[in-house]
């Protein structure tokens, strides 16, 4: 099981992909965004952080690096693409998800575990999970107020696209528990397929017990299980 | 010549600083008048902030040396040998001034310039922390500042990658007009890689690499060394600009260079640019350098040398390639989307020589700059506030009728009360290295491949050194030490920021000069080298000078990082045990000026051999894995340090205390919020509390059993245990109010957490 984990200048998070990947007995290996090729790998990884420094406007500019077009392809043939934080707005920017991000409600960074209640296991990063389950991940954003027209809204819920929503420590996905305004308390989305995912917590950051939680080691476990599988869910 | 009529009738060193003795001995040491650009130079070069002329005397006295110390003071940061091969470089520095003017981008840069401190040296930062001191929240500005300035270590800590894992903030009208923003970065790399300020080499290339040049922060160093008055808060541009994205850019291409085995001398361009680095390169190396501005990257057209050579415009640095790396240091660059450029060379002749359009722009001895600046000693004086407070007599506070009460006030003042609201603003966690973070003792992180971890925490108590400035900087090395220690880190080296008003009023000096030699006495006991750090002066307004703070940065490693300690009580059972000697000692307490609004009285003793036992029994007890939870009493006292156990864990306690290890005759107040230094509180299981109990016997640290974790109520009574045991759950009536604590964890909850929100709202 490979990793390939895609490095825009600005990525601050492609070492703590890596530094989990590893933990958890997978290989991980860098893509620097000017490459044109993605071979070799069972799964491709943007990552967080901000890139080309956010400027002008969250991921904008990271959507035009030379390797999202060989992105576009791998996520096209089916394989999966998982972006986290600013992994995940770079995959908005492109198009390669539906919806857009807003700043936080508070207007602050915010960096604290958070719970999060998964809506959907039919997809290769939670088919180790169940809808329901609560588990704990770490935010750390600005920008992570999810935002969709009504009609993309509903038609996303339609197809079960929302695979994360923040939540409370009973599942409850209330005002309270929102952490940063995103309608419908939505965390995380798939595409159609659902082999691409885009999602605000950090499963990378909570790989292992000493870092204070380790249930995003079941995001990368379930992403190594579907490889192994074939590519199957279930 | 021109220039020199020009100089004399303006008296233009004046305008940049410099006084008319310090004008003559450069003309001097040049054995000439120097040009405009010459005096520029020595202008930033000679101010406080670039060549301590006042203060570098009284620096000596401070202890820099030790087994584990491999780098101290005079490199752009210190390093202290952690083992596994490890090095752990760490500084603290001041951005007061800036971030006054400029909160944003003052506090930003400040952070941007510690990193490239640390990652000059070769090493990749992996942790910072920011000790902030503002107004009083109830002022407007002190909000705005405070929001301005975590903004913007938020701003630029966060996207460059850095987790912010610690620090401090302290509310006190002293800082009203003169914030302090001291930021510390850490990092961390092989014995092998280090790398230094040197120009080495006769030949060898000189390049700049980073950003481009522009006109940003022409003079900032001149700026931070001049009072705050409002004719100086007009001068905006003396701020920088930073800019996250090209820091992070320039640390990953630095740190790309020294593995590529590319680097010989590296320096940041900080505080008086180019001016400043090729000065201390060619000083250290006991070389020269020529430079030639037509070379340097512009960003603005039509600069002037003296722009070029005094801009501190950000995210740049001087590097001596090794010898025909020159191409390869170019294409690292570039793929970093970043500038690298050969603007001169290493010369045998000691002068750093600039040219501009084919001629001599200016020409300065190295040494001259970099290490000749005027040494001043200045009078001193202790003021006469100091014998006054010291005399107030404690005997004639009244007693505290509500302990509760008392207890909760002070959770909920601004200084006590959780920082939630700053450090969840901070990206604390990136980098998958932090096992503890902010909230704590010290923040403890993980190395790379290693089973090691150090322990970072900033301390000073400001009222302790207004009232005694040595004894005051004393405590706050023990107390730092103390934080370390109780994470289960054995403390190993500090570095400091020493924050000061102007070193020409007699009392100002006298208040220096007694914090440094408290601070040497107190890092000589408990074996802690200072490696480094700077000295931040003109604290003021034009009258009034902020508290002396002499922050301390202290590093502690833990061999085995599973064997942490954190500071909230961890499971229902534990036994919970004091450790240390209770004086009858509320002088200079938080408790005096939250719940009294004293703020006089003695700052506590110290007990420096009792501190160094202290730390000793900590870091043992955790590394046999004794402590379930260990917490430093400090501000606030024993209350409060139990209501922090209590909150950190979300769990109860049932206490008894009766005096034992106390003064005797201690009132129950006084037992409570005395602020005695060398004390502690931890919690140990039923299976490993004997022996905890039999290893601080046998390193002679006084302690007494007082009841155990659990229930949701903090209940402190009086007396001997019913049984010799503590109950758990059961509650006191209102008339025991001034001889019980009775608290439930949400009124502990809420208190404090909810006091900086609400007083931002306000």
């Amino acid at each position: 099981m490979k990793f390939g984990v895609v490095v825009f200048p600005g990525s601050n998070c492609d070492r703590d992909v890596q530094t989990a990947a590893r933990a958890a007995g997978y290989e991980a290996d860098f893509i620097w965004h000017a490459a044109t090729a993605v071979d070799g790998f069972d799964c491709l990884v943007l990552p967080g952080g901000f890139s080309y420094g956010d400027y002008l406007r969250t991921a904008a500019i990271a959507r035009f690096s030379p390797v999202m077009a060989a992105v576009a392809e791998f996520a096209a043939s089916g394989r999966p693409v998982i972006g986290i934080c600013n992994g995940f707005q770079v995959l908005l920017e492109a198009g390669m998800l539906p919806g857009a991000m807003l700043k936080n409600t508070s207007c602050r960074f915010l960096c604290k575990a958070q719970r999060i209640r998964v809506e959907s296991a039919r997809t290769p990063f939670t088919l180790k999970l169940r809808p329901g389950q609560v588990i704990t991940l770490p935010i750390a954003h600005g920008e992570g107020n999810y935002y969709a027209d009504s009609e993309t809204l509903a038609q996303i819920e339609r197809h079960g696209q929302v695979v994360f929503r923040y939540c409370n420590e009973s599942g409850g996905a209330t005002p309270e528990s929102n952490p940063n305004g995103s309608l419908g308390n939505i965390a995380g989305v798939c595409n159609e397929a659902g082999n691409v995912l885009g999602m605000m917590p950090h499963p990378e950051r909570a790989g292992e017990q000493i870092l204070g939680g380790a249930d995003g080691r079941l995001i990368l476990d379930s992403v190594a299980q579907w490889v192994q599988g074939g590519g199957r869910i279930g | 010549m021109a220039d020199r009529l020009d100089n004399e009738q303006d008296r233009v060193w004046q305008t940049m600083g410099l006084t008319d003795e310090e004008y003559e001995r450069i003309r001097e040491l040049l054995g000439r008048d120097p040009n405009y650009v010459e005096l520029g130079m020595f202008s930033v070069m000679w101010s406080e902030h670039c060549s301590y002329k006042n203060t570098r005397a009284v620096l000596r006295d401070l202890p820099t040396s030790g087994p584990q110390v491999l780098q101290g003071p005079g490199e752009n940061a210190g390093i202290v040998d952690v083992g596994d091969g490890l090095a752990v470089v760490f500084k603290i520095e001041s951005h007061n001034h800036p971030s006054a003017v400029e909160p944003y981008q003052g506090a930003a840069t400040g952070v941007g310039g510690i990193i490239r401190d640390i990652f000059t040296m070769g090493a990749r930062p992996i942790a910072s922390l920011d000790s902030l001191w503002l107004g009083d929240l109830s002022s407007a500005r002190a909000r705005t500042l405070f929001s301005g300035i975590v903004a913007g270590i938020s701003g630029y800590g966060n996207a460059v990658g850095i987790p912010t894992v610690g620090g401090q903030t302290v509310f006190h009208p002293s800082y009203e007009s003169n914030p302090l923003v001291n930021a510390m970065c850490v990092g961390v790399m092989r014995h092998d890689d280090i790398k230094r300020g040197a120009a080495t080499g006769v030949g060898n290339s000189v390049m700049v690499i980073g950003s481009t040049t522009g006109r940003d922060g022409i003079h900032g160093a001149t700026f931070a060394s001049a009072d705050l008055t409002d004719e100086a808060v007009e001068r905006k541009s003396a701020v920088q600009v930073g800019d996250p994205f090209r820091e992070k850019l320039l640390l990953e291409a630095c740190l790309e260079l020294v593995a590529r085995g590319c680097v010989l001398g590296i320096q940041d361009m900080g505080a008086a640019g180019l001016t400043c680095s090729s000065c201390e390169m060619a000083s250290r190396a006991g070389t020269g350098m020529v430079v030639d501005l037509d070379r340097v990257p512009r960003r603005e057209t039509g600069m002037t040398p003296y722009e070029v050579m005094l801009s501190e415009s950000q995210e740049r640095m001087l590097l001596v390639p090794t010898p025909g790396k020159e191409r390869e240091v170019r294409e690292v660059l570039v793929k970093w989307g970043l500038e690298a450029v050969v603007v001169g060379e290493v010369t045998a002749d000691g002068m750093v020589t600039i040219t501009e359009g084919g001629r001599v722009a200016a020409q300065v001895p190295a040494k001259a700059l970099a290490d000749e600046a005027p040494l001043y000693h200045r009078e001193s004086a202790k003021p006469e506030y100091v014998d006054r407070l010291a005399a107030f007599d404690t005997d004639d506070v009244p007693a505290c009728e509500d302990l509760s009460g008392a207890l909760l006030r002070l959770i909920g003042s601004p200084s006590i009360a959780s920082k939630r609201w700053v450090w969840e603003q901070y990206d604390h966690q990136v980098g998958a290295g932090t096992v503890i973070g902010p909230g704590s003792d010290a923040a403890v992180i993980r190395l790379p491949g290693s089973k090691r971890g150090i322990a970072l925490s900033t301390d000073c108590n400001s009222r302790y050194c207004y009232l005694n400035p040595r004894l005051g900087a004393a405590h706050a090395v023990a107390e730092a030490a103390r934080n370390v220690a109780c994470t289960g880190a054995r403390p190993l080296a500090a570095t400091n920021c020493q924050n000061f008003g102007n070193p020409y009023k007699p009392e100002v000096f006298w208040q220096f000069r007694e914090a440094i030699s408290g601070m040497s006495e107190a890092c000589r006991a408990l074996g802690t080298p200072v490696t480094g750090g700077n000295v931040s002066l003109y604290n003021e307004d034009g009258e009034t000078a902020i508290r002396p703070t002499p922050v301390i940065g202290m590093v502690g490693v833990i061999n085995d990082v599973e064997r942490r300690v954190p500071m909230g009580f961890q499971a229902d059972g534990d036994t919970v045990v004091l450790l240390g000697a209770t004086r009858d000692e509320i002088g200079a307490s938080e408790y005096l000026a939250v719940v009294q609004g004293v703020e006089a009285g003695q700052v506590p003793t110290l007990d420096l051999q009792a501190e160094a036992r202290l730390c000793k029994l900590l870091w043992t007890a955790a590394s046999r894995g004794l402590l379930s939870s260990a917490h430093d009493a400090s501000e606030g006292g024993l209350a409060v340090a139990l209501a922090e156990c209590v909150i950190a864990g979300s769990r109860g306690a049932s206490l008894w205390v009766d005096g034992a290890g106390a003064d005797p005759g201690l009132t129950t107040d006084r037992f409570l919020f005395s602020e005695s230094g060398a004390r502690a509180v931890v919690s140990a299981s039923p299976s490993t509390l004997d022996a905890f109990l039999a290893l601080a016997a046998e390193l002679d640290v006084p302690l007494a059993v007082v009841g155990r974790v659990g229930g949701d109520r903090l209940c402190v009574r009086f007396g001997p245990a019913p049984d010799g045991t503590a109950r758990d759950g059961s509650t006191l009536g209102e008339a025991d109010a001034a001889r019980c604590i009775d608290v439930g964890i949400e009124a502990l909850l809420s208190a404090y957490e909810e006091a900086i929100p609400c007083a931002m709202q306000g």
